[in-house]
C-alpha cells in the first residue's frame, strides 16, 4: 500500500503547494505503516522530480506525455487513477488547486472514494477511523470529517501545512504510461493564455500587499505595486476594485473571489466587509493600514497603522527596500 | 436551449456562524439562507442565453421544504419551473448523485452551477457530476457563449492565466464572476414566480461517503499592534523580527 501525491508542475518546478502536499502525504504514510509514492505529469525537470526525497516521497511515477502539458481533466484522471491501481493506494493527496480538487472530484467518483478538500490538519486514524478538520462557512469554522470509502482523497488547503526538508534524501523516478487516447483530450484548452507577470502568482504567495477603494484610482496603484516588489509578494484587490476596473478579476479576493491564505496579508485602504474577510481571515498575519481607526478590519489585524495610504505606504516601501534579503 | 442550474441554499454572507452547544451541528438561529452567489451567476447567464436563444431554464435544489423562498426567488430572477430534490444533503456526493439523476432523465444541454458552495466549500458537485455523466466539466469558467447549436466556447480560469476551451453540448459548467451581472427580481418577476412549476421529487437512493462530527471556531486573534504613522517603517522591522514573516 502506498499513499499516493499528485504533484503539479511549473515551469519545470513543482509548485510550492504541491511540496505541501507532498510533505503531507508522506507523514499520512508514515501514520498508517505505508510508502509515499508521487505522480507526476508533463514537463517537470528530472532533479525536481528526485528532490522530493527530502519530502519523503520514496518513488515518483512521471508522465512525460507532452499533450499534458496543459491541464485535461480526463487525460489526468486517466494517469493518476493508473497509477492509484499500480500502486494499490487507498489514500490520494493533492494540492487544493483548481487542478487537484477537480481531478480529486473525478476521481472520488471513479474510485468510490471519500472525498475532503480544503484540508488543513493530518487524519486521526484512531481506531481505524479517517477523520480530517477542513475549513468551512469560508474560513469562519472549521468541520471535523469522516471519510468513510475504503479509498480517501485529500485536498490540501495551501500554506496550511508545512515543508519538510529531509535534505539530500532523493526520490527514484519511474516513468509512467497511460496508453492516453485522443478521446482523452477532447476537451483540451483551445489556448492558454498566462498573465503577463514578473511577479508572484497570487494563490501561491507567501506574502500578498492588497489594495481597496482607499487608493482612489488606477493610477495609484504603483504604491502597491512597489511594495509587493520590495517585499517579493503577489498584488490583491477587493471587489469594487476590480468591478470598476481599476485591477484585473483576477487579483479580486474574498467571499466571491479567491480565497488566499498567506503568512502575511498588508491591507491598505481596505475598510474589511465581512465578505473580504472571508477570502482572507486564514491568512496568518493581517496588517491593516486605513485612515479610519474605526475600519472593521482592524478588529481581524495583527498589526495597524491608522493613517493617510499616500503618506504611509511610502515609508513602508522604503523601509522594506532597505531589509537585507 | 434546455438549462439545468444547480443552486444551493446558504447562509446570508454576512451571517454570524454559531454551531449547537454540543458543537455537532450548524445553529441556523437567526440566520437569513441565500442562494449561493456564486449559483446567481450561474442563474442570469442562464437566463440571458435564454433571452438571446430561446429555450427554458430549470433550477434544481437538493433540499429540504425551507429552501423553497430561495428557489422560489431564482423562479422570480425568470427561471421557468423548478425541480427540488425532498432530502437533507449533507454530503456532496449524495447531491451530485441526485443532480445526475435528474438531469439522466431530462438531457439538457447544459448544466450550470456555481464555483463553490459557500457554506462547505466543497467545491466538488460540478466534476463528480460531469464525471458520473460521462460530459466534459469546465470548473471555474467566468465567461459563457455559444458558438453554434452544439458548441460553446468558455474561458476557465487556471492558476497564473486562462484557458479558453471548446466543448460540445451537453457538458457542465461551474460559474464565476464576472460571467453574468446578478438580477434582482423585480414585482412582475416575483408575482409570476408564485404560479411557475416547483416540482418536489423523492431522491434516488446514495450512500453518503462524508460525515460530519464536530465543528470548532478559529482561535481569536491576539488583539492589533498599533503603529505610529510617523514612523511607519518600523512595521517592516517588527514584521521580520516579531511576527517573523518576511
Ligand atoms: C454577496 C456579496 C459578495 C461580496 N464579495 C466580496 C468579495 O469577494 N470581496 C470583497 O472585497 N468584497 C466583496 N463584497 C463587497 C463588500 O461588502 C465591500 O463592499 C467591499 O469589500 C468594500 O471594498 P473596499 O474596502 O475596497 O471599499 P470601502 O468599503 O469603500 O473602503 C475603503 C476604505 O479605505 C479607507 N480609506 C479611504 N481613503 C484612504 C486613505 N487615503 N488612506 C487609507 N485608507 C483610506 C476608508 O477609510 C475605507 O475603510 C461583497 C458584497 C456582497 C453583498
Ligand atoms: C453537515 C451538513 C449540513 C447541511 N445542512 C444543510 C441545510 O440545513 N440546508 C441546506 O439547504 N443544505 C444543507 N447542506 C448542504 C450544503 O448546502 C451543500 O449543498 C452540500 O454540502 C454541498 O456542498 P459543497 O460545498 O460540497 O458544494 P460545492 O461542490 O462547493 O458546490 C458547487 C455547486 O454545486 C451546486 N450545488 C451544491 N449543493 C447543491 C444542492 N444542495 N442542490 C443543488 N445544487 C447544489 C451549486 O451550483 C454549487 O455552486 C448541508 C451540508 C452538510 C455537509
Amino acid at each position: 500500500m502506498s499513499v499516493l501525491v499528485f504533484v503539479e508542475g511549473l515551469n519545470g518546478e513543482i509548485k510550492k503547494s504541491s511540496l505541501e502536499a507532498a510533505s503531507y502525504g508522506s507523514q499520512v504514510a508514515q501514520q498508517l505503516g505505508a510508502t509515499a509514492t508521487a505522480v507526476a505529469i508533463g514537463e517537470v525537470h528530472e532533479e525536481a522530480l528526485t528532490k522530493l526525497g527530502e519530502q519523503g516521497i520514496e518513488k515518483v511515477l512521471y508522465d512525460e506525455d507532452s499533450r499534458l502539458n496543459s491541464f485535461v481533466a480526463d487525460a489526468y484522471v486517466k494517469v493518476i487513477a493508473k497509477a492509484a491501481q499500480q500502486e494499490s493506494s487507498k489514500v490520494l493527496v493533492f494540492s487544493n488547486s483548481n487542478i487537484g480538487a477537480s481531478i480529486g472530484a473525478k476521481l472520488a467518483v471513479r474510485l468510490n472514494g471519500s472525498l475532503a478538500t480544503n484540508v488543513t490538519t493530518l487524519p486521526n486514524t484512531d481506531g481505524g477511523s479517517f477523520v480530517v478538520t477542513r475549513g468551512v462557512f469560508s474560513g469562519k469554522a472549521f468541520a471535523d470529517v469522516a471519510l468513510t470509502a475504503d479509498v480517501k482523497i485529500i485536498a490540501v488547503k495551501k500554506n496550511s501545512f508545512d515543508v519538510t526538508h529531509n535534505a539530500g534524501a532523493t526520490a527514484t523516478v519511474e516513468k509512467l504510461s497511460a496508453d492516453l487516447a485522443d478521446a482523452d483530450f477532447a476537451a483540451a484548452p483551445k489556448e492558454t493564455v498566462m498573465q503577463e507577470t514578473d511577479g508572484v502568482l497570487l494563490p501561491e504567495a507567501e506574502v500578498v500587499v492588497s489594495g481597496g477603494r482607499g487608493l482612489k484610482g488606477p493610477e495609484n496603484w504603483h504604491l502597491i505595486e512597489d511594495l509587493a516588489n520590495a517585499l517579493g509578494a503577489a498584488t490583491a484587490c477587493s471587489k469594487p476594485v476590480s468591478d470598476m476596473d481599476w485591477r484585473p478579476h483576477h487579483e479580486h479576493v474574498g467571499q466571491t473571489g479567491i480565497t488566499v491564505s498567506p503568512n502575511l496579508y498588508i491591507a491598505v485602504g481596505i475598510s474589511g466587509a465581512i465578505q473580504h474577510l472571508a477570502g482572507v481571515n486564514s491568512s496568518k498575519v493581517i496588517v491593516v493600514i486605513n485612515k479610519d481607526p474605526e475600519a472593521p478590519f482592524f478588529k481581524a489585524a495583527d498589526y495597524g497603522i491608522v493613517g493617510d495610504a499616500f503618506e504611509v505606504v511610502p515609508k513602508l516601501i522604503e523601509a522594506a527596500k532597505a531589509l537585507d534579503k | 436551449m434546455k438549462i439545468l442550474v444547480c443552486i444551493s441554499n446558504v447562509p446570508d454572507t454576512t451571517s454570524k456562524i454559531n454551531f449547537t452547544a454540543d458543537n455537532k451541528a450548524f445553529d441556523k438561529n437567526g440566520v437569513q439562507f441565500v442562494i449561493n452567489p456564486w449559483d446567481e451567476y450561474a442563474l442570469t447567464r442562464a437566463i440571458e442565453l435564454k433571452e438571446a436563444k430561446g429555450g427554458t431554464v430549470t433550477v434544481l435544489n437538493v433540499g429540504e421544504a425551507d429552501t423553497e423562498p430561495n428557489i422560489r426567488k431564482a423562479l422570480a430572477i425568470g427561471a421557468d419551473d423548478a425541480i427540488r430534490v425532498n432530502a437533507n444533503p449533507t454530503d456532496a456526493f449524495f447531491v451530485a448523485q441526485q443532480i445526475a439523476a435528474i438531469a439522466k432523465e431530462n438531457n439538457y444541454d447544459m448544466i450550470l452551477m456555481g464555483k463553490e458552495s459557500i457554506d462547505y466549500n466543497g467545491s466538488q458537485v460540478h466534476n463528480m457530476v460531469g464525471e458520473i455523466l460521462g460530459i466534459p466539466a469546465v470548473v471555474p469558467a467566468f465567461k459563457l457563449d455559444l458558438v453554434d447549436d452544439s458548441t460553446a466556447r468558455l474561458e476557465r480560469e487556471v492558476e497564473g492565466g486562462k484557458e479558453v476551451v471548446e466543448v460540445k453540448l451537453p457538458f457542465v459548467a461551474s460559474a464565476q464572476q464576472p460571467m453574468s451581472e446578478p438580477r434582482i427580481p423585480n414585482m412582475r418577476g416575483i408575482m409570476t414566480a408564485r404560479t411557475k412549476p416547483l416540482n418536489v421529487v423523492e431522491p434516488v437512493g446514495a450512500e453518503a461517503k462524508a460525515e460530519y462530527v464536530n465543528y470548532s471556531k478559529p482561535e481569536k486573534k491576539g488583539g492589533v499592534k498599533m503603529i505610529d504613522p510617523e514612523n511607519a517603517g518600523e512595521l517592516i522591522t517588527l514584521l521580520r523580527n516579531e511576527a517573523k514573516v518576511l
